[in-house]
């Protein structure tokens, strides 16, 4: 089938191309209906990435969160009319050890190939995941994102000693939004505390114990365990103010990206036993985990509401420019285009 | 219930093999026609996708569906008429041999020359038509049109905004064009080429639906060429 497909060709520039979809080989079609930008879109969109990685990647279609309709299967479980997440992360091969989302040979959707700025997405089975309907589909949209929260926060209790009592969480974006509440349902007895550089981002943190201006931290605050959800140009000064303030023995999870090299100081790290670790993407579990975290837990659901930013209908290309230029000036929040192209 | 009508009825006079009409030469490694065909499995709600062909190319269009669409249960090939319309009203009359012709019955008829058709334009089709009786998919005219009526001299020049370029698909209250259809006598129909003249004519109204430049019609061989240079991500997705 000939399937449409919106590829970002140069920085700011969406074209159409066609790819030729099989039907015949057991692969499932999804039309989407709610994608969800995401920073690493936007690095792609405004040429923020090497010319190096600009030159490799593009032409490639964007977005890596999303849900849609299943609009062709031939398969049992997932029928037709069938609400799914699409898992954007590609593996090729299994291993006993290493997470889907390590292993070096797996293919990332908007990274490696298309992403889901489709006409319908075709993928295969175990890349989909049913979302129940009464499941708000703007928060669905990103479910992408709250699986790797959700993963980051499995590694942490894997990693880390079993004193929890004091949690902090460096950045007031999106991120830290999100893992902050997959702790707080995790673990309900932990004081979690937010430190940011922005009073108003901070103030959508109801959910939490404290939050802290990171330019106003009381000195007798001292974690146990970190997570580093900055990234860009503040990862070092966030990451070297957890070496800072945290106590020793404790695990600093890094999540934020970063373009450039991070200097830390190594020196405390070894002072003090640290145990840092990073985390990215997820795979098939995290979603598995994300959605009964919604179904298990509604109200989380109306927490994540809150984070819903822009909201576009989608309906060509221009809309599609425009979704991604009000995404770089919004103030806070996820936005999501309604796929309507 | 909606039906779809995939007209392949043209014999392709202007492509370079004239033995061979233009909805079966390949774009990427399937038939047009294929491509277009597919396009239409993809909706659950179509009770039938009807394809109408010359009667010498039923059989053909037969074999290649079976050979390249998996699921084609729904997919029946029936002969088409000489005209454009008469080909529909083939289409409607398979509808009514079946026993759904009633005034819930919505046809999207759809050229199968033009295989980059999307989803959301058949959508839309679909819920405009539901609405509102009849809808033609266009796109706002680029090109300044001028009128001439002895071929050689412009008689005006219209504004451009109210110009759009028809593409298909285009959706009807099947009943309806039925019946509007049948009012018009031999010289009407004669000029009455398209579907929506008749219901313009009859005094009905017809939607707009957005199409998309992409939306071609695969006309010449040029747009052969074309069309393979759309699909160059081909490896990609």
């Amino acid at each position: 089938m000939l399937n449409t497909v919106y590829r970002l060709t140069e920085p700011r520039k969406i074209e159409i191309e066609f790819s030729d979809v099989d039907l015949n080989n057991g692969t499932i079609l999804v039309r989407p209906t709610h994608l969800s930008i995401c920073n690493a879109d936007q690095r792609y969109y405004q040429g923020k990435r090497s010319a190096e990685v600009l030159a490799k990647k593009l032409p490639m279609a964007l977005i890596h969160e999303g849900i849609g309709t299943v609009v062709y299967s031939n398969d049992s479980e997932l029928k037709v009319g069938q609400r799914v997440i699409m898992i954007p992360n590609a593996p090729v091969e299994e291993d006993e050890f290493i997470h889907e989302n390590y292993l070096r040979s797996s293919r990332f959707r908007a990274s490696g190939f298309d992403g889901f700025m489709q006409d319908c997405v075709a993928l295969p089975k175990d890349r989909l995941v049913a979302v129940p309907e009464d499941i708000d589909p703007l928060v669905a949209a990103f479910s992408e994102i709250i699986s790797v929260g959700y993963h980051a926060v499995n590694r942490f209790l894997q990693f880390s000693h079993d004193r929890r009592k004091t949690i902090g969480i460096w950045g007031d974006g999106n991120l830290a939004f999100l893992v902050a509440l997959i702790l707080r349902y995790r673990l309900p007895e932990a004081k979690i505390v937010v430190l940011g550089k922005n009073q108003y981002k901070l103030e959508y943190f109801s959910f939490v114990d404290e939050t802290y201006l990171i330019t106003d931290i009381p000195v007798t605050f001292q974690p146990d365990h970190a997570f580093e959800c900055v990234g860009g140009e503040g990862s070092p000064v966030a990451i070297n103010q957890i070496i800072d303030v945290i106590k020793p023995e404790a695990t600093i999870s890094i999540l934020g990206v970063s373009e450039n090299n991070v200097p830390i100081n190594t020196r405390m790290i070894l002072e003090k036993g640290l145990v840092v670790f990073g985390s990215s993407r997820s795979g098939r579990k995290d979603f598995l985990d994300t959605v009964r975290l919604f179904t298990e837990h509604p109200e989380v659901v109306d927490y994540f509401t809150s984070i819903v930013g822009q909201v576009v209908d989608v309906r060509n290309i221009e809309d599609m420019n425009q979704a991604f230029e009000l995404d770089i000036k919004k103030a806070y929040g996820k936005t999501i285009m309604l796929w309507n192209v | 219930m909606v039906y779809a009508l995939v007209l392949a009825g043209g014999i392709g006079r202007r492509m370079g093999d004239v033995n061979k009409p233009k909805q079966y030469m390949n774009i990427g490694d399937k038939p047009i026609i294929v491509h277009t065909i597919e396009k239409f499995c993809l909706y659950e709600e179509f009770e039938k996708v009807i394809v109408l062909c010359p009667k010498e190319w039923v059989e053909h269009t037969k074999s290649l569906i079976k050979k390249y669409i998996a699921t084609s249960d729904n997919v029946v090939v029936i002969e088409g008429g000489s005209m454009r319309n008469e080909t529909i009203m083939k289409g409607i009359s398979f509808i009514e041999n079946e026993g759904n012709l009633n005034d819930e019955t919505i046809i999207v008829t759809h050229d199968a020359v033009r295989p980059f058709v999307t989803y959301r334009m058949i959508k839309e089709n679909i819920e405009v038509t539901k609405e509102f009786g009849a809808c033609n998919t266009v796109i706002p005219a680029t090109d300044t049109i001028v009128c001439s009526v002895d071929q050689k001299t412009i008689a005006q020049i219209p504004d451009r905004a109210e110009l759009y370029q028809g593409q298909t698909p285009q959706s009807f209250q099947a009943l309806k064009l039925k019946e509007l259809y049948e009012s018009l006598d031999d010289d009407e129909k004669e000029v009455l080429t398209d579907a929506c003249k008749i219901f313009i004519l009859k005094g009905q109204e017809v939607r707009l639906v957005n199409g998309e430049t992409f939306n071609i019609k695969i006309t010449y061989p040029y747009d052969i060429a074309v069309a393979e240079s759309l699909l160059r991500g081909i490896a990609q997705c």
